[in-house]
Order: structure tokens, then C-alpha cells, then sequence
């Protein structure tokens, strides 16, 4: 990779931070600064646009660069994780979007708390939100680190160290400069251009098999040296039983988890209705799916048009297949359509990042200021606004997602992104689908739920293996190691499930009949929805 | 209630209008439904609740949605499970390089696909008109209504 790359990546880097900041000062131009316009951008934007902005929202640069590396060194297992991304969606369609956008105002602690006694039941929906933001908020400033050094050939720890401030920085502007309006916008450029890139280069792939997929798996599989075994399941997961268990929980940490991440609920909260928001998911399901189906032909053609090893010397974890795939493209290396293509895919995953990093960094500060201040207030002292309160979160999660990101520059970014969604579905997804749908939850439910799921998702991460006792730990020195799977789902969401149950049937105070017949009636109707 | 409330787009045009489940008018004759002074909006979203034109609302929505998750996510978990548990069963060749494991997971995009499809169509047909409809109605109701 030699200078002209980097020049050219530099420059379209500097273009697309250009163009976001112009965007959130045209949006913070004549702001109103309510809630409404600080959190959900007004409430009125089209299904197409959220479902662009949604598409924009979920689709990070581990999918982009991550996945479609997977693919290139490990053929078939690579497609297990884009199929558990994919199917996670029918989730959020079938259950929750429609009735979330009808029962609440901003966050998920807004559709919990109606049923429920206020003040218990946001602080701790807003604990696990913030929990599973910051998680994978981390990963993603990590990704940016180490990616854009590998784009920019700079590996030094100095670059990756400047990159995460930078891109630090920039999400806090977004945010508290822009709020939900900035972001949104910020997310349909992103996904406009991440599509487009994806689309160019899968006609080229295509285009040199003379759109003969079969022809593309068969180069694949010789290039990759695993031959037929390549375009089977097995190559990376099917070692031991450890291993397997643990794709296993993974697999349920995905399909589960996203109905529960904070950033897309919000999402749900920037479009006028219900409708709007069950349109915008499916606007969604379609640009995501079909982005993963092209993930799946970049990644053979990676494999068959650069070839496993050459990607393995890279950058171990394939990070690097789709821009190298991308040079090859292009002419090759030195030629001038190769420089480009390059460029382009290196800037693109720079505003993948960008725009990932905004939609969680304003979920946060969402639920710091309006569930977790507004509740753990003191009742004498001075009230600021909430809007006030959130954009000083969003600087305060911003720093403090530097500073994680700076210590955790060696976490493994898909185990963190892994851990996120285990999160989200053991603590969020139960409190979410018990106060939707199940008549005698209550207060001490839901705040067992949160709890059951939050407590052991995290406990078991502490004892696993990622955290101590192999050589790849985050602490490889010491060993207090019990657990032997790296992602807890499979363990940690049933117990979510389970404590919510038994919270409800210990109660000592009856279900609210009244409050359970205003949800359902709201959920399924939109009456009084806002 | 707003009047220019964002569900006022082209589906709310004939709002007033019975659909077949039974849904009453919020100017009709005085029935169980009849927005009664004094009422609590706790009593309203009761009554609404047990009204005959939300439980078929509510029907209709369950009777899609529970059979097609577990349906979806059964498909799923047997698709993760075999790819783990059965390299072998997913490696039989299906047609030149294509195998099964390849024709599964196209298959789970494809299914996901058709289901986001058939719920979109279902609800715009089945449920939005009668849903839109009680809104109206209990939004007039609980106006005005002491909580």
C-alpha cells in the first residue's frame, strides 16, 4: 500500500467530516432544543428515511470489513454470523417495533415504566441501556482505532491512539450540536454511500466470474486451500464442543440481542406512527439483507481473487479483504482505478464508524438524562432541562468511550460487538416482551428481569476465558477463569427470562389490571402515542 | 387530540367507517362503549380493552405473530445447530459447488424476506383499518377524561 492511497483516503475522509459537520450545523441552525426535536428529530421523518437511517444505524464496519473478512479466511462459517443478523430483524418487526413506537416517548425505560413504578423500574432500564451502549460503543471506537491505522498504513500505536480521539470527538459534536435530527441524517448518507460501495463492488466480482456464481465458489474454494471444505460449515467453529456450545450462544445472543439495543429502539421514535415504524423496519430488512448477500459475494470473492493466505498476511482477522479485494478490482496495485476503489472502500468504513458511533452515542445520553437523571435527581436541587443534561452526557459518554477505547485497544472487536448483544437480549429484550405482552407482570418483574439478565451477562464475561486464564486474555497473567464460553448468552438470556417470571409470581403487590389494559390498548392501537 | 395528528394520512380517510370487526362510532348510540362523564381513563382503557373490536384486533395480531416467531426462530436454531453439530449432513453437494449448507442460508435470507412481506401485507390489511379506527375512538374518549 504505498502513498497514493493514503493521500486519497485522507482527502475523502476529510470530504465526509466536512460533509457531517455542514449537516449538523444546517440542522442546529434553528433548533428548537425541546426534547422532542433533541431525542427523536421531530418525529417526522419518512419510513423511507428512517429505514435508511435504521440500515445506516446497525450496519457497522465489523459488518462491512468484519464479516466479509470471515468469509475470505474461514468460507461458509463467516455467513453464520450475517444470517443471525439478518433473522434478528423478524424479531424487532414481528414484536416490537410497532408497539414500542406506540407505548413510549424516547427510551426503552419509557414502555416499562407505564406499567410500572416509575422511578425503580427507569433506573434500571436505564443501567443496562447505558451498559449495553457503552459496550458497544467501545467496540466500535476500538475498530475505528485499529482499522483506519490498517487503512492508513500507519500502524503505530500513536495513530490508532489519535484516531479514536478524533473519532471521539467528532461523535460528541454530532450529538450534542445535531441531536436525533444530525444523526439521522448522518446515518442515510452513510448507508447511501455503504451501499453503493458494496453494489460497485459486487458487479465487479461478479463481472470477472461473467456472473457465474457457481465459477466464484469453485475459484474460492481452490484459492482458500481447503477445497470443498471451505463452502461448508466447520472451518472455524467446528472444533471442539467448547467451541461449538459457544457459536451456539452467539448465535442467540444475535437473533435476540438487537431487538434490545437501545440505538435502533430510538430509532422507532423519529417517524409520526406505528405504520411508519413497521415500514421503515421493513425498508430496513430489505437494504440490510440485501447488503449481507453482497457481504457474502465479497467474501468469496476475496478468497477467490485474492486468496485466504495473501489476506491471513494482511491483517490476521481479514479485516483488511474487502479493501485489498477492492485494489485487485481496481487494476491492481499501482494502477489508478485500484488507488481509488481503495480510497473509497477505506472512506467508507470511516463513515460506517462515524455513523454507528452518533445513533448509540445519542441513545445513551438518552437514557442517562431522561431516564437515569430524571430519576435519581435530588428532589431540592436546581433542575436543569433535560435536553441540557443530555447534551452534557453525550460529552461525558464521548470521553469516557475514548478513554475505554484507548485501554481496550487490544479486546478483540467481535467479541466485544458479541458481548453487546448478549447484553442487550438477557437484560433489555425479557423486561421489553413481558411488560408488552404478559398480564401479570410487575413492578418487581421487570426489575428482576433487568437485574437476572444484566448481572450474570456480565459475571460470566468476568469469568470466562476472554477476561483470564488463556494466553489471548485481557489479563493472561492471572487465571480465575470458571466459564468455560466466551459469550454468555445461552446461560445469561434464559436467566433474564426466568428472573422476570419469578419476580412477577413472588410479588407481594398484585399486577395493575388498569396499567396492563392502557399498554395493551396504546400498543396495539396508538391511541394516546405521541 | 391533535387535528393534525400525523395518523391523519390517506389510511384515515374513512375512519368513521365499520370494517367488519364491530368497531363502535365515537358519535353512536349510547352503548357499552359511550364516553361517560366522570370516567377515569384507567376505566376507559378498560372498557376499550374489553370491547369486542380490540379483541379482534388483538386476534388478529397474535394469531400471525406467535406461529410465525416460533416458526422463525425454531427454522433458525435448527439452522445454527446443524451447522455446528452436522458438517457433514450440511457438505452433501447440492448442485456443482453449491451444498446444503449453502442452499440453508440462502434459504433463511429468502425466508426472511417472504415472512417481513407477508407481515407487512397482513397488517395493512387485516389490522390497520380497525386499529386506527379504536384509536380515534379512545383518544375522543379519554379526552377530557380525569386519569
Amino acid at each position: 500500500m504505498n502513498g497514493n492511497h493514503e493521500t486519497l483516503a485522507l482527502l475523502l475522509f476529510s470530504a465526509f467530516i466536512a460533509v457531517t459537520l455542514a449537516i449538523t450545523t444546517w440542522v442546529g441552525r434553528n433548533r428548537h432544543g425541546s426534547a422532542e426535536e433533541f431525542y427523536a428529530g421531530g418525529r417526522l421523518f419518512s419510513p423511507m428515511e428512517n429505514g435508511f437511517a435504521i440500515a445506516g444505524d446497525y450496519m457497522s464496519a465489523a459488518s462491512f470489513l468484519g464479516i466479509s473478512g470471515l468469509i475470505a479466511l474461514f468460507g461458509y462459517d463467516g455467513m453464520l454470523y450475517s444470517v443471525g443478523f439478518l433473522v434478528a430483524w423478524l424479531v424487532v418487526l414481528l414484536l416490537v417495533a410497532e408497539l414500542v413506537r406506540n407505548c413510549g416517548r424516547f427510551t426503552l425505560a419509557d414502555v416499562v415504566a407505564a406499567r410500572m413504578a416509575e422511578r425503580p423500574v427507569r433506573i434500571a432500564a436505564g443501567t443496562s441501556s447505558v451498559t449495553v451502549s457503552v459496550l458497544y460503543l467501545v467496540a466500535q471506537m476500538v475498530g475505528a482505532g485499529s482499522l483506519v491505522a490498517l487503512l492508513l498504513g500507519g500502524t503505530s500505536g500513536a495513530a490508532r491512539s489519535w484516531t479514536v480521539i478524533g473519532v471521539g470527538a467528532l461523535m460528541v459534536i454530532y450529538v450534542s450540536l445535531g441531536g436525533m435530527r444530525a444523526t439521522t441524517w448522518i446515518q442515510i448518507v452513510k448507508a447511501v454511500l455503504l451501499m453503493a460501495g458494496a453494489v460497485v463492488l459486487t458487479v465487479l466480482v461478479l463481472v470477472r466470474f461473467h456472473g457465474d456464481f457457481n465459477a466464484l465458489l469453485d475459484s474460492a474454494a481452490e484459492r482458500s486451500g481447503h477445497g470443498s471444505r471451505f463452502l461448508a460449515p466447520g472451518l472455524r467453529y467446528g472444533g471442539t464442543w467448547t467451541a461449538r456450545i459457544d457459536f451456539i450462544s452467539l448465535g442467540l445472543a444475535l437473533v435476540l440481542g438487537t431487538a434490545g439495543l437501545p440505538h435502533i429502539l430510538s430509532r422507532f421514535y423519529t417517524v409520526p406512527t406505528a405504520r411508519a415504524a413497521r415500514r421503515s423496519v421493513v425498508w430496513s430488512i430489505g437494504l440490510i439483507g440485501s447488503f449481507y448477500l453482497m457481504t457474502i459475494a465479497l467474501g468469496f470473492g476475496a478468497a477467490a481473487l485474492v486468496g485466504s493466505a495473501e489476506v491471513r498476511a494482511s491483517n490476521a482477522a481479514g479485516n483488511t479483504a474487502v479493501p485489498l479485494l477492492a485494489l485487485v478490482l481496481g487494476g491492481g496495485e499501482g494502477s489508478t482505478g485500484g488507488t481509488i476503489l481503495f480510497a473509497v472502500v477505506a472512506a467508507v468504513a470511516f463513515a460506517t464508524i462515524l455513523a454507528v458511533v452518533a445513533g448509540i452515542t445519542l441513545a445513551s445520553s438518552a437514557s442517562v438524562a431522561h431516564d437515569l437523571y430524571a430519576s435519581l435527581r435530588r428532589p431540592g436541587a436546581k433542575q436543569y432541562s433535560e435536553v441540557a443534561v443530555a447534551r452534557v452526557a453525550a460529552a461525558v459518554i464521548g470521553v469516557a468511550a475514548i478513554g475505554l477505547g484507548l485501554v481496550a485497544q487490544d479486546l478483540n472487536v467481535a467479541f466485544l460487538v458479541g458481548l453487546a448483544f448478549a447484553v442487550a437480549a438477557s437484560a433489555n429484550l425479557p423486561v421489553l416482551l413481558y411488560s408488552l405482552f404478559w398480564r401479570n407482570f410487575t413492578t418487581r418483574g421487570a426489575v428482576w428481569s433487568v437485574y437476572g439478565g444484566l448481572i450474570p451477562a456480565v459475571l460470566l464475561v468476568l469469568l470466562s476465558p476472554v477476561v483470564s486464564g488463556s494466553p489471548d486474555s485481557f489479563f493472561p497473567g492471572v487465571d480465575f477463569q470458571l466459564f468455560p464460553l466466551e459469550n454468555p448468552g445461552l446461560v445469561s438470556i434464559p436467566l433474564g427470562f426466568l428472573a422476570g417470571w419469578a419476580g412477577a409470581v413472588t410479588s407481594t403487590d398484585p399486577p395493575d389490571e388498569a396499567k396492563h389494559a392502557e399498554t395493551e390498548v396504546r400498543a396495539l392501537t396508538g391511541a394516546g402515542a405521541v | 387530540m391533535r387535528l393534525d395528528d400525523p395518523w391523519y394520512d390517506a389510511l384515515a380517510s374513512g375512519w368513521g367507517e365499520l370494517d367488519g370487526t364491530g368497531s363502535f362510532a365515537p358519535t353512536g348510540p349510547p352503548g357499552p362503549a359511550d364516553p361517560r362523564r366522570g370516567h377515569s381513563a384507567a376505566d376507559i382503557y378498560l372498557e376499550v380493552q374489553r370491547s369486542e373490536a380490540f379483541q379482534e384486533v388483538r386476534r388478529r395480531y397474535r394469531r400471525f405473530v406467535v406461529p410465525a416467531t416460533f416458526a422463525f426462530l425454531a427454522w433458525y436454531l435448527v439452522y445454527v445447530v446443524a451447522a455446528v453439530t452436522a458438517p457433514g449432513l450440511m457438505a452433501r453437494p447440492v448442485a456443482g459447488a453449491v451444498n446444503v449448507a449453502m442452499v440453508a442460508g440462502l434459504g433463511q435470507f429468502l425466508t426472511t424476506f417472504l415472512l417481513t412481506g407477508a407481515y407487512a401485507r397482513h397488517a395493512r390489511l387485516r389490522r390497520d383499518r380497525a386499529a386506527l379506527d379504536l384509536r380515534w375512538e379512545t383518544q375522543e374518549m379519554t379526552r377530557g377524561a380525569g386519569r
